[in-house]
């Protein structure tokens, strides 16, 4: 975690995190406004340290001999990191409830309380943006045409475990939000795709043609 | 190895009945998506139509889903990363509530197309003996190569 004390290295972290895809040296120096040589260092750092991948690619369309060796590339790692101190277990405790609640099948009551917490926690930004607001929840949301997607699932450990458990909550959780936030334009479906968050938000009110 | 999974699943209703419209209005859209998956090799037909289901003696208002896959990461990414998820989370509107396992997965050879028999069977193993290597589920899975080196309960009994 101590990889991420220096500010250069943080805005690295940020950038490589957020493309959502293999990022090259040029490309990340170029956003963190360093020296190519510079960004190598620390975008190896982040690899030491477990918060970055690296891998071997070539960059561009040329292929066969003339078109160089393959590009190091960089991407966020898969694993999960969390600090806590004094140390806590959440993880834990969120799989044993997340059991019982299987156990017990209770899909209404799951979802009530879900959209109940996700109204409530609208008031933690009421000045925010929708997308601001997803921002701050974990989920990294993006633009795919007229729709928001989400990059990351704040509760990924407990969906693979737990995955129609934990995507419901999720949807409940973010449809409670827009309720609170008063989103009438906005709609939110499950619409999975591997390695990305399970929710999705559509436009479908009057703000779409403006958006577009 | 391959990987077969049967799912069943109790009807509240008949299924050409109002409360089971929006399930079958999924049926195809969702079997669309199964058939053109990575990884899928093969699912139980009912018919020729996508909302076809399949015929049994296995009680009314039971409807199967018996399906192959190349691995567990193929049959995963339909079964929770794809339209099948909203299926699963909606269950309630359209099933039973069960308490027993209602779905099973086990190795078949490749080019096996397990017939419908022989997937119940491995359902009741399960709901008899909880996962082992001949049926198990995602939380409790079991490698191809423990399949193969410890026979099933239910074979060596035959």
């Amino acid at each position: 975690m101590s990889a991420l004390a220096d500010p250069v290295r943080r805005r690295l972290y940020r950038f490589v995190a957020g493309r959502g895809r293999d990022v090259g040296r040029n490309e990340a120096a170029e956003a963190a406004g360093i020296q190519r040589t510079l960004a190598a260092f620390h975008l190896d750092k982040l690899v030491e340290a477990g918060l970055l991948e690296a891998g071997f690619r070539r960059l561009g369309d040329r292929t066969g001999p003339g078109s160089g060796r393959p590009a190091k590339v960089y991407r966020r790692a898969a694993g999960e990191l969390s600090v806590s101190l004094p140390p806590r277990d959440y993880g834990t405790l969120a799989f044993v409830l997340a059991e019982v609640v299987d156990l017990l099948g209770d899909d209404e009551q799951v979802e009530a309380a879900a959209r109940r917490v996700g109204r409530r926690s609208a008031a933690e930004d009421p000045g925010a943006g929708l997308k601001e607001a997803l921002e701050a929840r974990g989920y990294e949301p993006y633009d795919e045409g007229s729709r928001i997607r989400l990059r990351n699932c704040p509760f990924h450990t407990l969906a693979e475990s737990h995955p129609r458990l934990v995507c419901s909550v999720n949807l409940a959780m973010c449809e409670g939000l827009l309720e609170a936030r008063g989103e009438r334009d906005v709609a939110a479906a499950l619409d999975p795709r591997p390695g990305e968050c399970c929710v999705a938000f559509t436009r479908t009110g009057p703000s779409k043609n403006n958006e577009d | 190895m391959h990987l077969a999974q049967l799912n069943v699943a109790h009807l509240l209703a008949p299924i050409d009945s109002e409360t089971l419209a929006g399930f079958v209005a999924l049926l195809e859209p969702v079997n669309a998506v199964s058939d053109t998956s990575p990884g899928f090799v093969w699912r139980l037909k009912g018919g020729e139509l996508p909302t076809d289901t399949v015929q049994h003696d296995y009680g009314d208002h039971l409807v199967t889903n018996l399906s192959v896959w190349e691995s567990r990461e193929a049959l995963w990414n339909f079964v929770y990363r794809s339209v099948h998820l909203d299926v699963l989370r909606r269950r309630r509107e359209w099933f039973l509530r069960v308490a027993e396992p209602y779905s099973v997965m086990w190795w078949v050879p490749e080019g096996h197309e397990p017939p419908l028999e022989e997937a119940m069977a491995r359902l009741d193993l399960l709901r008899a003996e909880g996962p082992g290597p001949h049926a198990f589920t995602f939380k409790d899975f079991y490698d191809s190569s423990e399949a193969a080196s410890r026979p099933a309960a239910a074979e060596e009994r035959k």
